[in-house]
């Protein structure tokens, strides 16, 4: 049977598994060699959600479903592109997202962060991209927030994103960065991407033409997931 | 052509936006096949149980069919059943999951894969996800499996081997992952 293959992970873009300036990756991250395996059925299938239904709201991260109340923060609107290594998009993809709120507190047990929570904020979402691959979602800016993996250690703002794509091996979390943050050259957890390119890669541009008037401030933020492998025939007769 | 966007880590709170409603159950009452429970723990290179690690699995129906439009086997599919599930940790950092033995599915070649689980895992201090794959202790199909026997040292190879007990009453399979040391749980590239 033939089956589509994708292209491989490219190390260049990763991090390593263990990174000594992130430090609880140290002990966490496998240190020996992967095992190649040839991709088969069982790699280049995976779950797709594409019928999945969101609730109304899930894609607004300003307001708890039902309650009047309104999170604190800079209103921000979020839109991007899902493609794959081919610049083709990937639609009906689904799209997982966390974020501290504006103070820089996340609503989570484990937050011992003596900054305010905000009632009307609970930091998560879910929206999936249409048949361009487009995805779009409000929220409110990110704080910037204090953590222990080294002296006075500050991540900056920052949105976690969890993708699926097409295939087992086409999974994908990341985070996403601001411009301009102070932070950013001093983030070991940024810093582990190993390419100068692949750092950039993990900005949010300012995008004036999705800010709205006395509305909101636009950002744009592409993620390119693993590609399908070239058939080698294709086009040679 | 684009590169791929790095992979970064989930982090220490990502119950937020990943585990906050329970997707361990991957099986309803018309679901076919043979019920097990997967449970088990991640360690550090401590030795240490994670707490903040959560699992994803991937898997066949009980024919051995995956639910997607590239699995085109003449193999029916089960509408009660996706064959994706996710589990952070309970309270004893052990993460589960209720689902069915999956049946075997095509290999490379030509070849015939053992009944097998795909499985993800995600942690904070994981900058980037590791794949493994949960084969089953009492499966004779073990010693034909392609990935299997292309790992020469057997005591690697045991570490994708989940050993079954029975536990009142249910099939239960004990998968433990160890993230480094000795016993370092077999991660793929693919």
């Amino acid at each position: 049977m033939q089956i589509p293959e994708y292209n491989p992970r490219d190390w260049r873009s990763h991090p390593p598994y263990s990174f000594k300036a992130y430090g609880s990756s140290v002990k966490r991250g496998p240190l020996k060699k992967l095992v190649p395996i040839k991709q088969t059925l069982s790699e280049v299938t995976g779950p797709l959600f594409s019928g999945i239904k969101l609730d109304a709201g899930e894609n607004d991260l300003t307001r708890i479903a039902g309650s009047a109340g309104e999170a604190l923060g800079e209103r921000i609107i979020v839109v991007g592109r899902v493609l794959d290594e081919d610049d083709k998009p990937v639609p009906n993809t689904l799209i997982e997202i966390w974020q501290a709120n504006a103070a820089g507190r996340y609503r989570h047990a484990v937050d011992r962060h003596n900054a305010p929570l905000d009632p009307n904020f609970t930091g998560a979402g879910r929206c999936v991209t249409n048949d361009r691959g487009e995805y779009r979602y409000l929220t409110i800016k990110p704080g910037a927030y204090p953590w222990l993996n080294h002296p006075n250690a500050w991540r900056p703002a920052h949105i976690h994103l969890s993708l699926f794509g097409p295939s087992f091996v086409t999974r994908l979390v990341t985070q996403f960065f601001f411009p301009g943050d102070p932070l950013i050259p001093l983030d070991p957890i940024l810093n582990s991407v190993p390419t100068k390119s692949g750092r950039v890669r993990l900005m949010s541009s300012y995008a004036h033409d999705v800010s709205e008037p006395e509305f909101a401030l636009g950002y744009r933020f592409d993620i390119v997931l693993r590609g399908r492998k070239a058939t080698p025939f294709e086009g040679h007769p | 052509m684009s590169k791929q966007t790095p992979s970064q880590t989930v982090g220490p709170f990502y119950a937020i936006g990943l585990t906050r409603t329970p997707m361990h159950a991957m099986v309803t009452d018309e679901t076919r096949g043979q019920r097990i429970v997967i449970e088990g723990q991640v360690f550090d290179g401590d030795g240490a149980a994670i707490p903040d690690v959560m699992v994803e699995l991937w898997q066949a129906n009980a024919y051995g069919r995956y639910n997607h439009p590239d699995d085109k086997q003449e193999k029916p599919l089960d509408p009660a059943f996706t064959g994706w599930g996710r589990s952070g940790t309970d309270e004893n950092f052990f993460y589960r999951f209720n689902t069915i033995k999956p049946g075997p599915v095509p290999g490379a070649n030509g070849t015939v894969q053992a009944p097998h689980i795909n499985a993800v895992i995600f942690a904070r201090g994981m900058l980037v996800h590791a794949y493994t794959r949960i084969y089953f202790s009492d499966e004779p199909a073990n010693d034909g499996d392609p990935v299997l026997q292309s790992i020469k040292n057997k005591a690697r190879r045991k570490t994708l081997i989940a050993a079954h007990r029975d536990r009142d009453g249910k099939t239960v399979y004990l998968f433990d992952i160890r993230l480094q040391g000795e016993n370092e749980t077999v991660f793929f590239d693919m």
